[in-house]
């Protein structure tokens, strides 16, 4: 292994440039992975700075920092980045750029220039995004759902921003029909389906739920656009059109992608618990296939965001009950990782002890679910914190936890460097402390009625914002802190081994930072993938 | 160090046709979806306003719309034919065929550039005077008649582009009859341009 610096991937180019242009031409699924790790992780601070000045803005009632039209703009910059920028992509566009093609023993993925082009449509996005904060007329201010009729009255730049999330949808879609091709048509010899790790089925559910529902909200997009422009009624109420219907239109896509951002969260989590418990998966075929369960459930549940909006009380009660069936395949999940770790070998090291913190706080996000679920306590906390607190638990709590988990798991074979593991031990439970302390109040104040969106409050709920937003300042500081000992790890870190945490899939098997093309000689598969009597061999090779 | 040169030497000769193909239908899919939404819009207003949508469909023109239904179909027509052209190493009538299929392509455009100044003429546009007049029922049918063929005829347009591109591309030899994954991929396209407008076509001028 004397040359594997000189053949590691960050050093290598695809291409006939050196230098700037071997990143921004490449065609290599692990560049293009940090080429994304990179804008996401900016767009991710972008984000979660907006989320402290909102706030800093509610530590008191009435105007703190700033005026009641800036908090609008905020609160749908927030949603927006957040949503399309950070946490669709994040997981999949990262991660599973990076290790699908390598966990299933394959050089790259099908369409490597595809591939490159999801990245560049992506900054597009991103681009337009910022451009239309700045054009006159102000950045929008309509929440990340784009009501209408507001959103086709207000003069703010609604076309532009929400073009691109037009456009962010395209990458999405390019990407997922990159990954389904790759699954199928790139496995090493052995790999049957069966033998794919968790996290490439995770992986290859959530593309086949990019594929399946980003068009609609893409047509949904197109018709606000139109409708802005032309006045042709289709969503008009004023010339005949149904805001109802457009609700419906918008969650037949929104609500599907939530299962966009959680199902890679889950794949790695599958990942993380057997490594770390040195034994095989509990419920293998259970876990596989309770993804394509999720991802074929929760495409039928999304009515269940406008309970009070109007609609018949049959339907109502339908999608409430098809709302509850998607807790069966989310509990056989947490149920199989409880039992993979049942009489394991447990090293708590810190990508660990992230989804430790994981199964908490999901834990939580999953059961207030179930009261949003039902008809009855939902009409009480309806567009409350309480949905807000419900949204942050899973998709932050869920995913965004799941996101650093990731990264502390996979860094080591990333860059080939390893961070401080006492630092990120204080992390997560900084992390966690500052969480709970974020959003926990929100379902208090949710439940004594505080509604979502609001500029300002009543005098009783401030002693719960305050703590809110203490625990604002506590997370985002942890964030800092990581991605401070994460750059020091970069540029100062010992140098990490090719399997730092014992794990089996075929990621460990290879150096770190990997190779050029991943494998020397393309693999030949003949254990299951979390098998670690393979352990004893790996350490041999 | 020779198996590192080998390894380099290996980069990027990877081809795999059946995976083009299962890529272009995953993105055809999605394209399905995306009218499928729009077809969608179209079911509930048809269901809420039917007599205003019935009303408003006797103002197009069925004799246009049969013609460029004729039109385009043929033109899948002829795309099949310049496939099986290459495939026959016959690169000449491949590129007729491709021709033909512009064509068509082009006299779909200009029949609906006619049938939509037509109606501008009579004042039948978004946001229209006479237009505004009208029940809110018809307003909707012919802001869906704007937005949906203006769509699919925007489809048209790209696809056009992409056959001219496939066009040089035969033209220049890289596409020929052992690696012609492109032609047939932008055939499956242009398919599905035909495939949509099958559907708009009662939907908008034969239900009366």
């Amino acid at each position: 292994m004397a040359n594997a610096v000189a053949e590691n991937y960050l050093h290598q180019s695809t291409n006939k440039y050196t230098g700037i242009r071997s990143w921004l031409l490449t065609t290599d699924h692990k560049k293009i992975g940090l080429m994304y790790f990179a804008a996401i992780l900016f767009f991710f601070l972008v984000g979660a700075i907006i989320g402290l000045l909102m706030r800093l803005e509610l530590i008191a009632p009435g105007r703190t920092i700033m005026g009641p039209q800036t908090y609008n703009t905020l609160f749908t910059l927030h949603g927006v980045i957040m949503i399309f920028l950070f946490i669709v992509p994040g997981l999949p566009a990262i991660f599973g750029n990076f290790f699908l093609p390598i966990q299933i023993g394959a050089r790259d993925v099908a369409f490597p220039r595809l591939n490159l082009l999801s990245w560049y449509v992506y900054i597009v996005g991103a681009i337009l995004v910022l451009v239309s904060l700045f054009l006159p007329g102000g950045p929008i201010d309509t929440g990340w759902t784009f009501y209408i009729p507001y959103s086709i009255r207000t003069n703010t730049n609604v076309s532009l921003a929400i073009f691109a999330a037009f456009v962010l949808g395209f990458s999405s879609i390019l990407t997922g029909l990159n990954f389904i091709t790759t699954v199928h048509r790139l496995r090493a010899p052995g790999m049957s389906f069966f033998k794919m790790p968790l996290f490439v089925w995770a992986t290859y559910a959530t593309a086949w739920i990019q594929i399946i529902a980003t068009p609609v909200i893409g047509i949904t997009i197109l018709l606000v656009i139109i409708e802005r422009a032309f006045g042709v009624g289709i969503f008009d109420p004023a010339l005949g059109g149904d805001p109802i219907l457009y609700q419906h239109m918008f969650w037949i896509y929104s609500h599907p992608a939530v299962y966009i951002m959680i199902l890679p969260a889950m794949g790695v989590v599958s990942e993380i618990i057997p490594t770390f418990s040195r034994r095989t998966i509990f419920g293998y075929k259970a876990i596989a296939m309770s993804s394509l369960a999720i991802a074929f459930v929760g495409y039928l549940v999304w009515a269940h965001h406008m309970f009070t909006s109007g609609m018949s009380d049959t339907a109502r009660w339908i999608f409430s009950l098809l709302t509850f069936i998607v807790a069966l395949p989310s509990g056989v999940k947490i149920f199989n990782w409880v039992a993979t770790m049942y009489k394991g070998s447990i090293d708590p090291q810190p990508p660990f002890l992230w989804v430790m913190a994981f199964i908490f706080l999901f834990s939580i996000g999953g059961l207030t679910g179930l009261v949003l679920g039902s008809l009855a306590t939902d009409i009480h906390v309806h567009d409350t914190y309480f949905v807000v607190a419900h949204f942050h638990y899973v998709m932050f709590g869920g995913t965004g936890t799941i996101f650093f988990a990731a990264l502390h798991y996979w860094f080591p074979k990333m860059f080939g460097k390893m961070y401080n593991i006492k630092f990120s031990k204080i992390a997560v439970a900084l992390f966690f402390i500052g969480f709970n302390m974020l959003y926990f109040p929100k379902f208090i104040l949710g439940y004594m009625g505080m509604p979502r969106r609001y500029y300002d409050y009543l005098p009783q709920f401030e002693p719960l914002q305050k703590v809110s937003t203490v625990g604002s300042w506590i997370l985002v500081g942890t964030i800092f802190f990581m991605v401070g000992y994460f750059i020091h790890a970069l540029i100062k870190g010992k140098k990490a081994t090719s399997n730092p945490w014992g794990g089996v899939t075929l990621e460990w098997h290879i150096p770190s930072p990997p190779i050029q093309e991943n494998f020397e000689e393309i693999p030949t598969i003949t254990h299951k993938p979390y098998d670690f009597s393979q352990l004893k061999e790996m350490k041999n090779e | 160090m020779n198996n590192m040169s080998e390894a380099a030497a290996v980069h990027h000769v990877h081809r795999d046709d059946v995976g083009s193909k299962m890529g272009m239908w995953l993105f055809l899919f999605t394209e399905v979806l995306l009218f499928g939404g729009m077809f969608l819009v179209y079911a509930v207003y048809r269901f809420q306003n039917q007599e205003q949508f019935r009303l408003a469909a006797l103002e197009l023109n069925t004799g246009i719309g049969t013609l460029n239904t004729v039109i385009l179909l043929t033109s899948s027509l002829t795309v099949a034919l310049s496939i099986a052209a290459i495939q026959n190493k016959n690169k000449f009538l491949s590129i007729v065929f491709l021709n033909s299929t512009l064509l068509l392509a082009l006299m779909f455009m200009v029949n609906k550039y006619f049938e939509w100044t037509t109606k501008f003429a009579h004042g039948i546009y978004p946001g229209s005077k006479e237009l505004l007049e009208k029940p809110n029922g018809q307003i909707l049918f012919y802001g869906l008649y704007y937005v949906m063929t203006g769509l699919h005829g925007l489809h048209v347009l790209i696809g056009m582009v992409i056959l001219y591109i496939i066009k040089r591309q035969i033209k220049k030899d890289i596409i020929t009859h052992d690696n012609y994954i492109r032609l047939e991929n932008s055939g499956l396209y242009w398919h599905l341009v035909d495939l949509i407008w099958i559907f708009l076509f009662p939907l908008f001028y034969l239900i009366q």
